[in-house]
């Protein structure tokens, strides 16, 4: 009875809609995570051209290509474009295409609110890039949007608001939708402490989106009545304070630089046992180091304002927290190093960009040790040296783990291998030059050189030189990455076997290749999910 | 054109490497670190800087180094058998947790240390109130009637217009140079009441430990006490994002014994006597 019921369900659903309907009404999870996909590349390539013309202007001394307003548009843009959207969107297709087969579900919880929380991003989007075009063009105060300057911006301030708004909203769907199938759709016996990494951190990643996207939006709107309303929240002359704007952005943000790593963190821990043949070593502390880095992600937001005058105390506990930050962080380093020991490694592409990953975002972790010490940030902060920090954690951290994912799950997504040969280019020239791009940002830093500047000083012309041509041909060497795709989709050779690498774990390669429509339409087995446990 | 252009790259590259090296090595190791500065707080945060950056540097050598080993030696094409009974180990697990946080406190005692030291603004010998504007620094000494802007210089500012064919090497201190110095004297302290008129500016010279914000409607203090045998001329910029004129707001600071400025003081305040203390007329007024 209940068996003929589903098999008559499942004939009704079973056909995909053709044409653009499939797109525009989807509520299956691969094709909206398809899209995220698709979107997040978009953005990752109109972000990176911001990029470039930053770096053609910072290529030498003196005022050569675009205009100091045009400059700090881009790079506020650049900021907001790869956070919003680049990154993001990014985890949360991976999110959409991993997770229900992951734990063994047919498809994400919510359809429907999963259709709507992505096609707000292309409106969001466009609304966000339409603002370069308004008179005054984009706002140009940066990503972090400190008002008075946010005030001065013209229409592009509304715009930019509201589409921030829009992301927001978007983003605490889809972070509703996956904490409730992950709790709701499980398979039996697939226990919390049996989930694969990635869905862990996707799963605490939920819990911190819906805790500050509300936040952000909150003070953004207080801005936005400032501005138009005539209330004085942090308007000086009115008896209000723009330090409160930056407590409560940096509430928000710092626990957002956690939500764009901490999926990275699972992705990585996935993919280093496959590679290694080994299981992870110290799973549950993976889990709990993950927990702890929510939470302490809480309490530091007070490391991004050590020069604008806290009192002492506060400087103190702010350096405390962010300093206990780095033990979590430790651990999770440690495990994954102790993964690799006495391990049997191979190093497919992404296997290489897992391991880079490592490597550089423990770079950017030092560097991150480093700015805590409040007396030394004194001397780094609003410096080249910050830009260094975050750039080593969000590109050969974060970047770097979405490109290890595409290259770890793209055969069973299309069923088809790529061009390792080609994805191999694509990850030396990426490792490389991301160096040569964003090291010298240290010695710049170190030697004086303020971030956020059109011009500067002769002295720096070197290292800027350095990282100018780091900066172009990591750029164009990312172009590889949709060609790699494309091809691989289009001619890449069948995969004939559930997994193409000898030494995956996890119930996604249980499944057969291309993984079918409607994931697990029956929930695996508990002997399924044994062999998932071991490969 | 573009395959000469794309050849010469790596050519390019190799110059601005070895040009880099070359210079660092001429003027010490100001090119690509932290200076050591001219005032007690600016060395000892050096030596802070050193000490954090030699730590990680330790870490990233144990850390990288058994990776190393592993990328070597464990691999499977040198018939490497996986260990897969290695899954945790409760022993090791407190160890790396303890061990860095043994580290962790043994930097943070010096660096609170540190704060606590750099943060004590009472006693001062000399107030200088400083006010930043879109986009200039305005200075007034407390309890004097000296007061002035001081604003990126011409010659900076008029090889600072897009495309305006002057080389910037050509002008001195392209970018670092004002027109009125701040003037301060050796060996007394002095301490900075910061505020601004419009936007978030920064007052940052990296040789005397200084970065404090300007906020309209705040007064941040800072002070400093330059060594009585470093007077010289000390630059730096606005570190916070304050619209347009963001990189053309330096900071430059002469620092003198404290005879030759007195007599700058009193030369000033004869000529100022009737300048009130305010803010400049060219800067957005919003207070
Ligand atoms: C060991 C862990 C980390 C520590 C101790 C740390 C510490 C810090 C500190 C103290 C700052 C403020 C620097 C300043 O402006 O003066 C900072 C900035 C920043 N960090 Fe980290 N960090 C860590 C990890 C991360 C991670 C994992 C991410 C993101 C993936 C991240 C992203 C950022 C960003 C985006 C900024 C700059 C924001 C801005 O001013 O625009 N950090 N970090
Ligand atoms: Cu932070
Ligand atoms: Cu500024």
């Amino acid at each position: 009875m209940v068996e003929s019921q589903l098999t008559a369900a499942h004939a009704e659903h079973d056909h995909k809609p053709r044409g653009w309907r499939r797109w525009v009404f989807a509520t299956n999870h691969k094709d909206i995570g398809t899209m995220y996909l698709i979107l997040s590349g978009i953005m990752f390539f109109i972000g990176g051209s911001a990029a470039m013309i930053i770096r053609a202007q910072l290529f030498k001394s003196g005022m050569e290509l675009v205009d100091p307003t045009v400059f700090n548009s881009l790079t506020t843009m650049h900021g907001l474009i790869m956070i919003f959207g680049a990154i993001m969107p990014a985890w949360v297709g991976l999110a959409n295409w991993m997770i229900p087969m992951q734990i063994g579900a047919p498809d994400m919880a919510l359809p429907r609110l999963n259709n709507l929380s992505f096609w707000i991003l292309p409106f969001a989007f466009t609304l966000m890039l339409a603002s370069f075009f308004v008179p005054g063009g984009a706002i140009a105060g940066g990503w972090t949007m400190y008002p008075p300057l946010m005030q001065q911006f013209g229409d592009a301030f509304p715009m930019m608001i509201f589409a921030i708004h829009l992301m927001g909203i978007s983003s605490i769907l889809g972070a509703i939708n996956i904490i409730v199938t992950i709790m709701n759709l499980r398979a039996p016996g697939m226990s919390l402490l049996r989930m694969p990494l990635f869905v862990w951190t996707w799963l605490i990643t939920a819990y911190l989106l819906i805790a500050v996207m509300p936040v952000l939006a909150g003070a953004m709107t207080m801005q936005l009545t400032d501005h138009f309303f005539g209330t004085s929240f942090f308007n000086a002359a009115g008896g209000g304070d723009p330090v409160l704007f930056l407590h409560v952005f940096w509430f928000f943000g710092h626990p957002e630089v956690y939500i764009l790593i901490l999926p990275a963190f699972g992705i990585i821990s996935e993919i280093i046992p496959s590679f290694a043949r080994k299981p992870l070593f110290g799973y549950e502390a993976m889990v709990y180091a993950t927990a702890s880095i929510a939470f302490l992600s809480f309490i530091v937001w007070g490391h991004h304002m050590f020069t604008v005058g806290m009192p002492v105390a506060a400087q103190l506990f702010f350096m405390f927290s962010t300093m206990l930050i780095a033990v979590p962080t430790g651990v999770k380093v440690f495990n994954w190093v102790a993964t690799m020991w006495r391990g049997s490694m191979s190093f497919e592409p992404p296997m290489l960009f897992a391991i880079a990953f490592v490597f550089l975002f423990t770079v950017g972790g030092l560097s991150g040790l480093m700015l805590s010490l409040v007396p030394a940030d004194y001397q780094y902060h609003g410096t080249y040296f910050v830009v260094a920090h975050f750039h080593y954690v969000l590109v050969p951290g974060a970047v770097f783990a979405i490109f290890a994912g595409i290259y770890y799950w793209l055969p069973k997504w299309s069923g088809r291998m790529y061009d390792m040969r080609l994805a191999k280019w694509h990850f030396w020239l990426s490792v490389i030059f991301v160096n040569v791009l964003f090291f010298p940002m240290h010695f710049l830093g170190l030697a004086g050189m303020p971030r956020r500047i059109a011009d500067y000083a002769p002295q720096f012309t070197d290292w800027n030189m350095v990282a100018s041509i780091g900066g172009f041909v990591f750029g164009a060497s990312q172009l590889l990455l949709p060609y790699i795709v494309w091809k691989c989709v289009r001619s890449g050779k069948p995969v004939e076997v559930n997994s193409p690498w000898d030494g995956a774990r996890g119930l996604e390669w249980e499944l057969p290749t291309p993984a079918p429509y409607h994931s697990w339409e029956f929930p695996p087995t508990e002997a399924v999910l044994a062999h998932a446990d071991k490969h | 054109m573009k395959r000469a252009t794309l050849g010469k790259l790596p050519g390019i590259l190799a110059l601005a490497v070895a040009g880099g090296a070359r210079r660092a090595a001429a003027s010490g190791w100001d090119r690509i670190n932290m200076p050591r500065g001219v005032t007690n707080v600016s060395t000892r945060i050096y030596a802070l800087h050193m000490m954090a950056f030699w730590v990680c540097v330790g870490i990233a050598v144990v850390v990288f180094g058994v990776m190393i080993w592993s990328l070597v030696f464990h691999r499977k094409s040198r018939g490497a058998v996986a260990d897969v009974t290695m899954t945790h180990s409760t022993k090791v697990e407190i160890v790396w947790t303890i061990i860095p946080v043994v580290i962790l406190v043994s930097m943070a005692i010096p660096a609170a240390r540190l704060l606590v030291r750099i943060n004590n603004n009472t006693n001062p010998q000399l107030s200088i109130r400083v006010t930043g504007f879109q986009w200039g620094w305005y200075y007034h000494y407390v309890g004097t009637h000296v007061s002035f802007v001081s604003k990126l210089s011409a010659s900076s500012n008029a090889a600072s217009r897009l495309d305006s064919g002057i080389s910037p090497t050509s002008v001195p201190h392209y970018l670092l140079s004002v027109d009125h110095k701040l003037v301060v004297p050796v060996g007394e302290k002095i301490r900075l009441l910061i505020t601004s008129v419009d936007v978030i500016h920064s007052w940052w010279v990296p040789d005397l430990g200084v970065k404090k914000a300007a906020i309209p409607g705040f007064i941040n203090q800072a002070s400093f006490t330059i060594a009585p045998n470093k007077p010289g001329v000390y630059r730096g910029q606005c570190a916070e994002l304050c619209g347009r004129g963001h990189a053309f707001m330096p900071i430059v600071v002469r620092a003198v014994s404290p005879a030759q400025f007195n007599a700058w003081l009193e030369q000033h305040s004869a000529q100022q006597t009737e300048a009130a203390a305010g803010p400049p007329a060219t800067g957005p007024s919003r207070t």
